[in-house]
């Protein structure tokens, strides 16, 4: 077949330049291995990022009382708002839109006992659902608490997963007691361990959660907790959902549904957009450094593709007298052209895939680092960088092999 | 069957300007066997280049197998360079890194020439030119006269009515350049038109017309050498 037979002879003239070609191709190799890599620890950073905002737990929304900014009806400004049991009920019971809701009393240095090992950490009591919302969830042999455990006021308590380390190091802590500032509380889970990334009172590993009626009876020093957590049934709808809890607790509270000041929010689920748009913007940003290498190496394609037709003037002249068009003599470089870059390519992403494997094997103990996660090479990075390659091999080919077609055959055959 | 008028050819090099060629005019017929003389800058290789389609005229006609030439684009150009026009160059211009049997078949291949009868046909011209157990030997491996062989081998390809042969034998031994214009004879006794660009007045004698030149122009023929 002609092809075969044009291929096969290319193939011969390209094997002749071996070694002038061999540096190009580890270029374009190098460029590859550069944006493979690169993409690759934004996807595993991106990833990494997204799993540990999601252990402050999804679709969230975190409310404080506030103080009042606006006088209203009568009353003056300046009145703290005070939230209670009583409102989180209320909320439930006239907020359709809310899927979850718990309130949340914190109790800063708590001292917390287990034999001869004493913390001081920070408490909450919450209700079931918060176990769910914040993704507590419990390692396997345990439980967070639930309603029977609410209604009797058990003495039971969920650990963090550091504070189980600290207070029990290997052993099971399911079962055991614990003491509670003098009070014997027995552990019915141990939360699973997680990264966090957003946090408002610390990371959830430290804490212990009790049931919050517990709390309320043993602990609470005041009838008000700090803050409560909700969950949106549909995110998108957030914002009439908390123009709703103004308008709510404004009644209740007796303060102006517009008073913003009242109750102070945090839409974690706008964070959670944000760092997500911007953990694109930082895989855009990657990726355009690793096309800029890329992009470098195309260049030295160009470089040798303008040499070897140099070199082969005589060459192109001799096959232009024997009938090549000036399309034959064109498509031969691109072809080359694009060979030198599949080829680079190649080796490239198979070095890149070789080096992805050995670090997804790796264990990463410090803090920090786990943060950038392990790189993952998706199949749209493979197909990004497989356009790219061809968009290079194309361009670096155009220009000189444009100009090698348009070389006047019987100038081209007197070339020395 | 070539038909040339007032052609000229200037090559400006951006200082000066050099006309290669003055107003040609000449016309051979089919069946010529015709050699071009003259000395070094003559404009000899400037005629046969523009005769072959490898150049093209700055003015003047020419008209190749009744079709006019100077004015075509360069694809067709390519066309008749490979359908009626056969190369035999000084310096036979194989493709180092093709066999012999590739160096032939690769007019046929810019013909879209089937893969059998490319084989067949580069089998029977190297055959005709005595290198039928050369085949797979590149040009490397092959000596002058060899690879002159193989290059009229290969301007045989697509059996054209013209054979333009550039100083065929220069870069041969008396014995291979016998050799080759033996062939060359043979080749116009089947009927091709040859012509053969030389400044050596024992080539010129063997074929049946000699066209002189001097200074770009054509100067009266004279008779065959004896």
């Amino acid at each position: 077949m002609k092809s075969i037979f044009l291929l096969r002879y290319y193939g011969r003239e390209l094997k002749v330049q071996r070694k002038k070609i061999a540096l190009t191709v580890a270029a374009i190799a190098w460029g590859t291995l550069s944006i493979v890599l690169l993409l690759a620890f934004g996807e595993g950073m991106k990833d990494q990022i997204l799993r540990a905002r999601k252990g402050l737990g999804e679709d969230l929304v975190i409310v404080w009382g506030g103080q009042t900014s606006l006088p209203y009806k009568g009353l003056p400004r300046g009145r703290p708002v005070r939230l209670s049991d009583e409102d989180i009920d209320l909320l439930r019971r006239r907020i359709p839109g809310i899927r979850r809701i718990s309130g949340e009393y914190s109790r800063w240095g708590t001292p917390i006992t287990h034999g001869a090992k004493s913390v001081s950490r920070h408490m909450v009591g919450v209700n079931p659902e918060f176990g769910l919302m914040r993704n507590w969830i419990a390692e396997r042999g345990g439980r967070f608490f639930d309603r029977e455990d609410m209604e009797r006021k058990r003495r039971v308590v969920f650990l963090g997963s550091k504070l189980r380390e600290e207070l029990f190091g290997d052993r099971q802590a399911v079962g055991e007691q614990i003491v509670i500032d003098r009070m014997p509380f027995t552990v019915i889970g141990v939360m699973k361990e997680k990264l966090q990334m957003g946090m408002y009172s610390g990371p959830d590993v430290d804490k212990a959660a009790i049931p919050l009626t517990t709390m309320e009876t043993l602990f609470a020093q005041r009838s008000y907790f700090g803050n409560f957590v909700y969950q949106p049934k549909d995110p998108e709808a957030r914002k009439s959902v908390e123009r709703e809890i103004y308008r709510v607790l404004g009644t209740k509270h007796q303060f102006d549904p517009t008073d913003e000041s009242a109750l102070s929010i945090w839409d974690a689920i706008e964070s959670q957009k944000s760092m997500s748009n911007m953990m694109m913007g930082i895989q855009v940003f990657l990726g355009v450094i690793g096309g800029l290498t890329l992009l470098v190496a195309g260049v030295g394609v160009a470089n040798i593709m303008y040499v070897t037709i140099k070199e082969r003037t005589r060459e192109i002249g001799i096959k232009m007298a024997i009938g090549a068009k000036p399309s034959n003599v064109m498509h031969q470089f691109l072809i080359e052209s694009l060979l030198i870059a599949f080829v680079g390519g190649a080796v490239g992403l198979a070095v890149s895939a070789a080096l992805v494997s050995v670090l997804q094997g790796i264990e990463i103990e410090n803090e920090g680092l786990q943060f950038l996660g392990k790189p993952e090479i998706s199949w749209e990075i493979g197909l990004i960088t497989v356009c790219i390659l061809g968009l290079i091999g194309t361009v670096a080919g155009l220009f000189p092999s444009r100009k090698a077609s348009r070389i006047n055959p019987a100038e081209s055959l007197r070339y020395e | 069957m070539i038909s040339m008028t007032n052609i000229t050819k200037v090559y400006d090099t951006g200082k000066i300007e050099v006309e290669a060629l003055r107003g040609i005019d000449i016309e051979f017929e089919r069946g010529d066997f015709i050699s071009i003389m003259g000395p070094s800058g003559s404009g000899k290789s400037t005629l046969m280049n523009i005769m072959g389609c490898l150049d093209v005229p700055s003015s003047g006609t020419y008209v190749l197998d009744g079709e006019e030439v100077q004015g075509l684009h360069h694809n067709r150009l390519a066309e008749i360079r490979n359908e009626k026009i056969g190369f035999v160059f000084q310096n036979f211009n194989l493709l180092p890194y093709a066999t012999a049997r590739e160096n032939v078949e690769m007019p046929m291949i810019f013909r879209g020439t089937t893969a059998g009868e490319r084989r067949r046909r580069s089998s029977e011209l190297l055959d005709l030119v005595m290198l039928g157990d050369r085949l797979d030997h590149k040009p490397g491996e092959l000596s002058g006269g060899e690879m002159q062989r193989v290059a009229i081998a290969r301007s045989l390809a697509n059996a054209p009515a013209i054979i333009l042969a550039d100083e065929p034998t220069g870069n041969l031994d008396s014995g291979s350049g016998r050799e080759i214009l033996n062939l060359f004879h043979n080749l116009w006794k089947e009927g091709r038109t040859v012509i053969i660009i030389t400044h050596d007045a024992s080539i010129a004698r063997e074929s049946k017309r000699i066209v002189h030149m001097m200074d770009g122009r054509i100067t009266p023929d004279g008779p065959v050498p004896a």
